[in-house]
């Protein structure tokens, strides 16, 4: 007992300022891309062709980037010729809308919060079911940090509850294999209405790098209606954080 | 005995590897085991026509040789099986893939439920019959955050007579989707064979590309690649002990090692970004170097944390309700453990004195690897202690590799790879030995690409490991494996 209150004094306290502090990424934390279309050349496409997920396209206005399939690995900023890509350290990256997923310039996804009823309803809490439908345990384990002593979700009223039937919404990550497929929805109708409907990581998104597999679903886009999407592969946890606190209305 | 040798990493011209008879195949296979080898995999690849290539890879520890050899078989051979338990696995998956009978199989079921195949849940669990027997249903949506995985347990009261594992809820294709490259997808989709393997797995599939490209890396790119080896080791290591914790109801330790955990994945992502360390290994070597004052300060930095680690770990060592939980629990024998061919810290733990680092070492491993040591007793404890010890040793090693980086260009680039080859690489993983493997056609493309995560043979040591035991104890004997879905679904 006695070595246990020493280890408890030796460990200190050790949960992070943020929201209230900037977040104390790593200077080479690959966040929110910003685009400079106007330094594409006329039939450019090196970025798209370099592009693993296909996030990349040439539309009219100039290139786009799709960070609901962009897995953050900078191949199309080593291929451009022409520094017309980086990616800044903004942890931002959450948006209630796919639309807003699509960088053109330096524009940045939006959460609008949830209507006031909504946020009376869940008072201070979210209580959250996972489902992993074919997620690498990459996400998952970014969701579990959110319940660690630094992220600390429940300082928030945030955590993730064992059964669907404690739960407020739920989060899924994966590219939604058609093994999981079933499971995935039964999980959604157990939630109690109003629920929620949170992808987290590229692949729940849009099928991430599984995308047009015949073994998945793309992502959940057109299964479930979406409420929050946070794009990653995976979600740093401060990025799903801050996702989940704008949609709360906390941020 | 008809075998091609090769070793870790090395190529061999697909023309080489004998092609004999099944009788023949049989027999050598087997007294190759008997002699003391080791079934590194047998696996089936697309045959001439009708038929389906066998090839089965034997491990010669001691000598750190690999021996290929491969037989072509339709509709159905006599399985190895009943004589070679740790084919068990490999002659389900051959005939899930393949609709080749291994015949006196004793449970050929479904591995993955590919699609096209019989739905999953719907398979036909055994059963136990008598009074007061009942059984309990877990899964794929489990309690925690984790992946799916369906475990069915038949119990007499609270005791489990079997436990019975069915998979596949997270197959989506991953090696069907590497054949035909390398391509720019390849290298991201070896890293998300197991999130959480990240280094190992993007390892394991540059050594396979640089091997049939006939490529070294430099010492430096070598030494920088352990370095993430190791960290993904130290990080996984620390997390399930916490996690460990948390399944007794020790807070203490739980929420320590959790901090812990994270110091480890943040010091990945001021090396690379990623707290995964997506991205960081590449064919060639490795995205990025580290200055002179990162490795000063990584050191330092893992030094305090190491310091920490040993504080929170101790309150394990010395609670006496933490080791009443631990101690004989979720027993794996050492035999039992040998003849299922487990791998990883859950066979050192139960005394099988193996380690890809240095038995079958590739790169910088074959120059230094860490010390090795093996637990004996298998129980949850032993599985506890012996990911304690392996970072303890991995810290160590980690401080001589940061003393001497070595010197050497980062990355270098890889020449086209060479055509009709097939070649193994393995890395010592943080839950054990990952094996690619790849077969080049004539234009030097992979025509066939095959993963093998530690989780694919160490699934049934967690089954095994739970005979007997009481239901409860099953969130404690799984976390003392931790073994990955998605590794094991692809």
């Amino acid at each position: 007992m006695f070595k246990t209150l020493l280890a408890r004094a030796r460990q200190g306290y050790r949960t992070a300022g943020f929201p209230a502090e900037e977040p104390g990424l790593p200077a080479l934390f690959r966040g929110r891309p910003e685009l400079d279309p106007t330094k594409c050349t006329d039939g450019c496409r090196q970025c798209v062709d370099a592009c693993p997920t296909g996030a990349l396209r040439v539309a009219e206005a100039g290139v786009e980037l799709d960070i609901g399939r962009c897995i953050f690995c900078e191949e199309c900023v080593a291929a451009c010729p022409e520094g017309a890509i980086a990616f800044t350290r903004d942890w931002r990256v959450a948006a209630s809308r796919r639309e807003d997923l699509i960088v053109t310039d330096d524009n940045r996804p939006r959460v609008d919060a949830l209507g006031r009823e909504l946020r009376r309803l869940l008072g201070r809490s979210l209580r959250l079911r996972q489902v992993s439908a074919g997620g690498c345990n990459g996400c998952e384990v970014e969701v579990n940090a959110l319940g660690n002593v630094v992220f600390d979700g429940s300082r928030f009223g945030i955590e993730f509850v064992a059964s669907p039937r404690h739960a407020d919404g739920i989060l899924v990550t994966g590219p939604v294999t058609a093994n999981m497929k079933q499971a995935l929805l039964i999980t959604y109708e157990a939630v109690a209405e109003p629920k929620l409907v949170i992808a987290a990581g590229a692949c729940a998104i849009s099928g991430g790098l599984y995308r047009s597999h015949p073994e998945v679903s793309d992502g959940i886009e057109g299964l479930l209606p979406v409420d929050l999407y946070i794009p990653g592969c995976p979600p740093h946890p401060i990025t799903m954080l801050d996702g989940l606190l704008r949609l709360l209305g906390r941020l | 005995m008809a075998f091609a040798i090769t070793s870790n990493a090395i190529p061999l011209p697909i023309a080489a590897v004998p092609v004999v008879e099944v009788d023949a195949f049989r027999r050598d296979v087997l007294t190759a085991i008997a002699a003391g080898g080791r079934l590194l995999l047998l696996i089936g690849l697309p045959g001439d026509g009708r038929a389906t290539r066998l090839l089965a890879a034997i491990a010669d520890d001691a000598r750190g040789a690999i021996a290929v050899c491969s037989t072509d078989v339709t509709d159905a051979y006599p399985a190895l099986t009943p004589d070679c338990p740790s084919a068990h696995y490999f002659e389900r998956e051959i005939a899930e893939q393949y609709g080749i009978e291994p015949e006196g199989h004793p449970w050929l079921k479904p591995v993955r439920f590919p699609l096209g195949g019989p739905t999953i849940g719907e398979a036909d669990f055994y059963s136990v019959a008598g009074s007061e027997i009942h059984e309990v249903a877990v899964g794929p949506v489990h309690a925690g955050v984790i992946e799916p995985g369906h475990f069915r347990f038949n119990c007499h009261g609270e005791r489990v007579i079997h436990l019975e594992i069915s998979l596949g809820y997270q197959h989506r294709g991953v090696e069907r989707a590497l054949r035909g490259g390398p391509d720019r997808r390849s290298l991201y989709l070896a890293e998300t064979v197991a999130g959480d393997t990240t280094a190992g797995h993007a390892t394991a599939y540059c050594q396979l590309f640089e091997g049939l490209a006939e490529r070294e890396c430099s010492a430096r790119a070598n030494a920088l690649r352990v370095i993430a080896l190791e960290l993904e080791r130290i990080a996984n290591h620390i997390g399930d002990l916490g996690a460990l914790a948390g399944d007794v109801g020790f807070l203490p330790a739980a929420s320590y090692c959790g901090r812990l955990r994270g110091d480890v994945l943040n010091l990945t992502a001021e090396l690379n970004g990623s707290r995964l360390g997506r991205g960081w290994i590449r064919p060639g070597g490795i995205a990025r170097d580290i200055g002179s004052d990162e490795l000063r300060e990584l050191k330092r930095r893992l030094s305090d944390a190491g310091r920490d680690m040993r504080n929170a770990v101790d309150l394990l060592w010395k609670s006496s309700s933490v080791r009443a939980r631990f101690e004989n629990t979720g027993v794996l024998r050492h035999e039992a453990a040998a003849d299922l061919g487990i791998v990883g810290p859950a066979a050192r733990a139960s005394g099988i004195d193996r380690d890809t680092r240095r038995d079958l070492p590739a790169a910088l491993y074959r120059a230094r690897h860490p010390t090795i040591t093996v637990g004996d007793n298998g129980d949850v404890f032993a599985r506890a202690l012996q990911r304690w010890r392996e970072i303890e040793h991995s810290l160590g090693f980690l401080a001589d590799v940061l003393d001497d980086p070595g010197s050497g260009t980062t990355a270098s680039a890889i020449p086209s790879l060479a055509p009709d080859a097939v070649i193994l690489s393995l890395v010592e993983g943080w839950r054990g030995e990952i094996v690619h493997l790849a077969v080049t056609d004539a234009a030097g493309r992979f025509a066939h690409y095959k993963i093998l995560d530690p989780s694919f043979r160490n699934w049934f040591a967690l089954a095994f490991a739970m005979r007997g035991q009481p239901v409860m104890d099953f969130p404690l004997c799984n976390k003392s494996f931790n073994l990955s879905y998605c590794g094991h679904d692809l």
